[in-house]
């Protein structure tokens, strides 16, 4: 569903991904789990064609990305963010936020769409006029699950969707995309630097460091901390609340 | 265990437009040369807290409080010179973000030795000295060349290490750290933190740490404090943690993902159970 071959990405001298190469398949949830400047994000933002200079070879459900973002790309894919506060457009009530899609892309039945999407992510009807500012983080962020949504695409790429929320509120949303992904059959791909949320939400992951893949395992050998690489180690280590210091640097 | 500060029915309180609202309400505590959590999620009422022990509850809002006395000195009456005098120099605070409590316009060494220049009468030569003295402190293996850096240059791990720097410059008998790792990566957070607790054992400093991480705060810490709507629903000792027994630390514990968890879905906090005022 998902393949990223030999895929760098450059921002004028800085090499921030360095030939990651990885396959998602149809139905799976992938982790990227790094810290910051490990390129996770950047890497995200290739495959929602947001960056503008890489090479390599990215497709999503069997088609090739192009640079930059078409319709078709839309329909394939589409974006969760970490802040819901910035995410939303402030003054658009979340009928409006909803909605939009399905005009540009020429879709009917707009209220019965909308309407069914809010009960889909939780939320009562009685929050479709709201604005941004009146609703909690994790109402909001229900919405910017609801919006991404609202075109049916097979695949949503997740970049730390619940980093900002409180932990009670995060149990929420982590369910809510569980099931989601259950019921719709869909494919992930989570960006964290939370191995516990990878584990709790994915099936395989890959670790990243400056810009490079250095382990891919499935999400068993991280419940299991048996990662292979030094600095997955490092990583399940300082999750499980280890000291930084006796850990040899990779 | 003699209190550093002692704090009876603290409120603070809002003005709105249908009457005040208590956003702290009515909690009583002490904190001695120890090491106090404080956790709670956002709306707690944990970070106005921190603030109101610091007199920085920020305007309209104001501290009330039966009793507030920070050694001998009653900050519940103090005005804001009294205050400004105790800030940095006995009472110190460090926020989350590094990149939003530093000037970006003056070289790290120059704003750490800003706070001795105000509290002191130390020498140049002498402010210089106990500046590279504490970024070492602070175990920045280069103090002369980050001492010459402006905050954009240094990471934000090192940039938190400056802040507590310019925290604990003046030796503070108290230190405030509100989210001090929050901002920044699994592997740079316990170095900072084991700054901290190295700075706050070998000086005597009581430290308090407020932060939503229950954990975390259960790991650094003597003794936790649980907040759920402007009260203190739980205290403990941090070992004994798993023994609490209020619904809302309990269900907080719950709903945390851990790497080995086998669960299908995590417990959701029922909150009206809990009575939430809003």
């Amino acid at each position: 569903m998902i393949e990223i071959e030999n895929l760098d990405v450059r921002y004028g001298r800085t090499h921030v991904v360095r030939n990651v190469s990885l396959s998602v398949g149809a139905g799976e949830s992938f982790a990227l789990v790094g810290e910051s400047g490990s390129g996770k994000s950047t890497i995200l933002k290739a495959l929602a064609g947001q960056a503008p200079s890489w090479t390599g070879r990215l497709a999503l459900a069997g088609e090739p990305i192009e640079h930059r973002r078409t319709p078709s790309l839309a329909r394939r894919v589409q974006m969760v963010f970490q802040d819901p506060y910035g995410s939303l457009h402030p003054r658009r009530t979340v009928d409006d936020t909803l909605a939009e899609p399905l005009s540009i892309h020429g879709i009917g039945e707009r209220d019965r769409r909308v309407l069914a999407m809010l009960d889909a992510v939780g939320l009562a009807a009685r929050f479709r006029f709201r604005l941004p500012h009146q609703l909690s983080g994790g109402q909001r962020q229900r919405v910017a699950i609801a919006r991404a949504l609202m075109l049916e695409p097979p695949i949503l790429l997740l970049d730390e969707p619940t980093s900002a929320l409180d932990v009670s509120v995060q149990a929420e949303i982590l369910n809510l995309l569980k099931t989601l992904r259950a019921e719709r059959r869909l494919t992930y791909l989570l960006v964290t630097h939370d191995l516990p949320v990878a584990a709790f939400l994915c099936d395989r992951l890959a670790v990243l460091r400056a810009g490079e893949i250095v382990e891919t395992a499935p999400i068993a050998d991280l419940r299991a901390h048996q990662l292979r690489s030094a600095y997955g180690r490092e990583l399940v280590s300082l999750s499980l609340g280890g000291s930084s210091r006796g850990h040899a640097s990779p | 265990m003699s209190a550093l500060i002692e704090v009876e029915n603290l409120r603070v309180r809002f003005p709105g437009d249908h009457g005040p609202t208590d956003v702290v309400r009515g909690i009583s505590f002490s904190l001695g040369r120890e090491r106090l959590g404080i956790v709670g999620e956002s709306g707690s009422g944990k970070s106005m807290t921190g603030r109101a022990l610091m007199g920085l509850v920020p305007a309209p809002g104001r501290a009330i409080a039966d009793r507030m006395v920070f050694d001998g000195i009653d900050l519940a009456r103090l005005d804001e010179r009294g205050f400004r005098r105790l800030r940095g120099a006995r009472l110190s605070m460090v926020l989350q973000d590094p990149k939003f409590s530093l000037n970006p316009v003056i070289r790290i060494g120059e704003q750490i030795g800003e706070a001795l220049a105000f509290h002191s009468r130390a020498s140049r030569r002498e402010r210089r000295r106990r500046v590279l003295d504490v970024l070492a402190a602070v175990r920045i293996d280069d103090p002369e060349r980050v001492y010459r850096l402006f905050p954009h240059e240094v990471s934000g791990g090192m940039g938190q290490r400056v802040m507590i720097a310019m925290m604990v410059v003046l030796e503070p008998d108290v230190m405030i750290a509100d989210e001090p790792t929050s901002a920044l990566d699994v592997s740079v957070r316990a170095q900072v933190l084991e700054i901290m607790d190295d700075l706050v054992r070998r000086r005597g400093m009581g430290l308090v740490l407020i932060s939503h991480d229950l954990e975390m705060v259960a790991r650094w810490c003597d003794r936790v404090l649980v907040m759920y709507d402007g009260r203190i629903v739980e205290e403990c000792a941090a070992g004994r943690l798993a023994e609490a027994t209020h619904p809302y630390t309990k269900g907080l514990l719950a709903s945390t993902p851990h790497l080995d968890d086998a669960r299908e879905l995590l417990p959701v906090l029922d909150r009206g159970a809990l009575g939430a005022s809003r």
